[in-house]
């Protein structure tokens, strides 16, 4: 019985140690993006990595789910004879979690992984050493672009998939169901309308859907940085730590999508 | 391996992500110009060399550049226990023994990557072990490190590579830094026109090894560090590699701590050698007097080796 309490707290002790080292590099890196040198053409570099480079894979995920979205709504609404309203169901269920999670997912997919990989070889090929026989501070220099990346380029390529969805939606709703199209973009905008305003002209589905991917981004940078800085043994540990960051960063934003929701929502003044 | 463990590393070593301990990483303005004109003066190699009277301790030898005094490191188990070892200036010192005994520990504590838990390790009769963040970056510009798979930046060209440290600590302009990269890669005889704009991925062991080599001199450091320099190299390429280390020592008096499994390699180009047994250092000395010794480790040591 002692020995598994002794063991219980090992473990414990462990994790909380765990915990503390990625708030600690999540809060270093973000205290780097005000302290110089800045590392700016890094940061560009990465923007292009994640940003520019995924957009491929956000734009078919966010049109097909657009049009599955329009396409199984039309069977329930047809019901009703209420087809006319896929545009508020597609226009809500984009923006406000489908488009931030889905960008998240792929994102965290693509982007986590290499982040990872590339951190974790350079680990263990004492290139991070070398950084720091160099006097160069590894968070400073592969940490802090990679955030300041992820928190600008996640959020533009959560609008491109809301877009992209909203157009899929479009294309199923007047092609397959016969709403028109003037129709169908009245209904979405009415949807953004009807979940109400903050400060009179900013949409509160907008504030939704552009904090979760912000908070996404961070999740998925920092998380890839975390393990990737922290690989030992060898190749096998990157592959180790790549697997880590994608598993850990996608049930983090889903489960960190939960309650930001459930904290905007008691917020935000829906239908208002 | 004991130094793969990472409890007391200083400035970016300790295991999982948080890696640099948060009050050392403020590099104030003046601390960064002070790095920077005393990078930006050292023109040349020749004219560094010639600059460099020899300084002499009361004792009449060499003044001491690096030493570790009576110095003990212990992660979760003993590392290093009660090591002294003095390299003077101009001298290159060998670190031999067996695998896991310390020997990459202790150029990570003369870096000041790692603090020890009792002793001191003096750069230039200056304790570093209880320096600033800011401070240990000033040391650490006086030393050159080459390590082990010479670690060059893999998304980066060898020219990239080798201005790395002349653009991170120094004003100088881009006519400047691409001068003095091609001067140290003549010095470590590569052809600079031809590996400048190659990729790391593109070199052989023994060019990326040269590589590393330039990046370490680029600064033109008073200490060159190299970590087995010459592993998992073919004989000829090994003799390259020896060579130059010769020539960093004997043209610019660079003081160097070689840590290496290749004693005939150590035999030729150290001036002491130092062998590390079970955390302690168990004979200090010259090449000849280690040769000469009737102690069995030792013995044993070079018999096997």
């Amino acid at each position: 019985m002692p020995e598994l309490l002794t063991r219980l707290n090992e473990t414990a002790k462990a994790r909380v140690l765990t915990l503390q080292d990625y708030f600690v590099l999540a809060g270093n890196s973000v205290r780097f993006m005000f302290a110089r040198p800045f590392y700016a053409q890094d940061a560009v570099q990465q923007m292009d990595e994640i940003g520019v480079k995924s957009l491929g894979i956000v734009l078919l995920t966010g049109l097909f789910t657009g049009m599955v979205l329009a396409l199984q709504s039309s069977v329930q609404l047809k019901t009703f004879g209420a087809t006319i309203y896929i545009g508020n169901l597609v226009s809500a269920s984009m923006i406000r979690e489908l488009g931030p999670v889905l960008a998240g997912l792929m994102v965290a997919g693509r982007v986590g992984s290499g982040i990872a990989a590339q951190l974790g070889s350079m680990r263990v090929t004492e290139q991070i050493d070398a950084l720091n026989t160099l006097g160069t501070d590894p968070i400073k220099k592969l940490v802090t672009p990679r955030v300041v990346a992820a928190l600008v380029m996640v959020p533009v390529l959560t609008i491109i998939n809301d877009f992209i969805g909203i157009i899929g939606g479009n294309i199923i709703a007047s092609f397959v169901v016969g709403v028109p199209t003037s129709q169908y973009w009245h209904t979405v905008w009415q949807q953004i309308a009807n979940d109400g305003f903050t400060a009179r002209f900013v949409p509160n589905d907008f504030i939704q859907g552009l904090t979760k991917p912000l908070v996404f981004g961070a999740i998925i940078s920092i998380t890839a940085c975390y393990f990737g800085l922290g690989t030992t043994g060898g190749t096998e540990g990157v592959g180790q730590a790549t697997t880590r960051t994608v598993v850990t960063s996608s049930i983090l934003i889903l489960i960190v999508d939960y309650f930001i929701t459930q904290l905007l929502l008691s917020v935000l003044t829906y239908g208002g | 391996m004991a130094d793969d463990r990472g409890d007391r590393r200083d400035s970016g070593d300790r295991e999982g992500a948080a890696t640099s301990p948060a009050g050392e990483r403020r590099r104030p303005a003046a601390v960064r110009q002070a790095i920077r004109s005393e990078l930006a003066t050292d023109a040349s190699d020749a004219a560094r060399a010639a600059r460099r009277s020899p300084r002499r301790s009361p004792d009449g030898l060499p003044a001491p550049v690096v030493e570790l005094d009576h110095v003990w490191l212990s992660f979760d188990i003993p590392v290093l226990e009660d090591v002294s070892l003095v390299a003077r200036e101009g001298e290159t010192v060998a670190i031999v023994g067996e695998s896991g005994t310390g020997k990459s520990t202790i150029l990570k504590l003369i870096l000041r990557l790692l603090v020890p838990d009792r002793g001191a390790v003096r750069i230039d009769g200056e304790d570093i072990t209880s320096l600033t963040f800011d401070e240990a970056l000033m040391v650490r510009q006086k030393m050159g490190m080459v390590f082990q798979g010479a670690a060059l930046f893999d998304s980066m060209t060898v020219f990239e590579n080798v201005a790395y440290p002349l653009r991170e600590h120094t004003d100088l302009g881009e006519d400047e830094i691409a001068e003095r990269v091609r001067e140290k890669l003549q010095f470590v005889d590569l052809d600079a026109d031809r590996v400048m704009e190659q990729m790391p991925a593109e070199l052989s062991g023994g060019m990326r090894k040269r590589v590393g080599v330039a990046r370490g001199m680029a600064n033109n450091p008073e200490i060159m560090l190299y970590d087995e320099p010459t592993s998992g190299l073919d004989p000829l390429t090994t003799a390259t590699i020896t060579k130059l280390i010769m020539k960093l020592q004997r043209e610019l008096g660079v003081t160097s701590i070689v840590v290496s499994h290749d004693i005939r390699s150590v035999f030729r180009m150290s001036s002491k050698v130092a062998l590390l047994n079970e955390h302690h250092i168990v004979f200090f000395g010259t090449p000849e007097e280690m040769a000469g010794s009737d102690d069995r480790y030792i013995m044993d040591f070079l018999g096997g080796a």
